[in-house]
């Protein structure tokens, strides 16, 4: 598999997401997001995490308005896997390829710390290696997590099977860390081909750092 | 002319910001706050006197960059 990781002014998170896809197997180009296509061997797409345009205005505002996110739009709307962790779900929010919106966190900190999600749905290309309910460890590292989608949205994203994760203690049981709607960290689209999450798997690649529970995440896509 | 843009957020959206202010004025004992909503101001320098025209510009700017409208509202001023 090939995997194109975008990189904006101030993405810092790209060498590892590479690292991390090339760790299970797979190719990848870093695209600059002055590009109006994207390479045409590819399948898949990541929008890695970082601080894209210094998160002027509202995380991800900028961003998505590059000239790399219109081939990006085009690219998922036709069915092609995109997925965007931490700055790369709020870009995905904002460029509205996923439904909702991340605020500040309620406690207005910069959280950075290993996390324990509950897998909530695994029906889909991301997260099919994995059980529901499982629990996994992965760092968190942001200040805008706090995930907002209103009621009729929450139901629809519910009857979909679109909640991918949620923030829990050890025992999988719903713990608040930012004030995240029904502690979500996680979503996918309606058809499934676009994801999100504010946590980092691509930090939680060897357990001698702390956790290997990313590479059996990231391990969905291509398998 | 200039434009005024205020953006809060919506109704219902917790604001965590002007829950953090107001209990910081409730802990300096200034008593009465009801409510404290903390949102951000864009002033605009426009190169045109139609205010219609420009009302209609910054309307646009708004619903495109400047507000996301999933959780923020937001109200146009032209001077």
């Amino acid at each position: 598999m090939k995997v194109a990781v975008l990189r904006f002014p101030g993405t810092n998170c790209e060498f590892d997401t590479q690292y991390a896809f090339e760790k299970l197997g797979h190719e990848t180009e870093l695209v600059w997001h002055e590009k109006e296509t994207l390479p045409s061997d590819i399948d898949m797409v990541v929008v890695p995490g970082g601080f894209s345009y210094g998160d002027y205005l509202r995380s991800g505002a900028i961003a998505r308005f590059s000239p790399v996110m219109k081939a990006v739009t085009k690219y998922a709307n036709d069915g092609g896997t995109v997925l965007g962790i931490c700055n790369g779900f709020q870009i995905l929010t904002e460029a509205g390829l996923l439904p909702g919106a991340l605020k500040r966190n309620n406690n207005l900190h910069f959280i950075s710390k290993h996390q324990t999600l509950r897998v909530e749905n695994n029906d889909n290309a991301f997260l099919k290696q994995c059980e529901v309910g499982e629990v996994l460890n992965i760092p968190i590292a942001h200040a805008d997590g706090n995930y907002y989608i209103d009621d009729e949205g929450l139901e629809k994203l519910e009857a979909n099977g679109q909640v991918l994760l949620r923030y829990c203690d050890e025992e999988g049981n719903r713990v608040v860390v930012n004030g995240s709607v029904t502690s979500i960290a996680g979503i996918c689209n309606e058809k499934k081909n676009v994801f999100g999450l504010m946590p980092h798997p691509e930090r939680a690649l060897e357990s001698i750092l702390g956790s290997e529970d990313g590479l059996k995440m990231l391990k969905g896509f291509g398998a | 002319m200039t434009a005024i843009v205020n953006v809060f957020l919506k109704e219902g959206v917790l604001d965590p910001q002007g829950k953090a202010a107001h209990h910081a004025l409730d802990s300096l004992g200034f008593e009465g706050v009801k409510d404290v909503r903390i949102g951000k101001q864009i002033v605009l320098q426009l190169d045109t006197d139609d205010k219609a025209k420009a009302e209609a510009e910054v309307k646009e700017m708004c619903e495109t960059l400047l507000a996301n409208t999933v959780i923020e509202d937001y109200n146009i001023e032209i001077k």
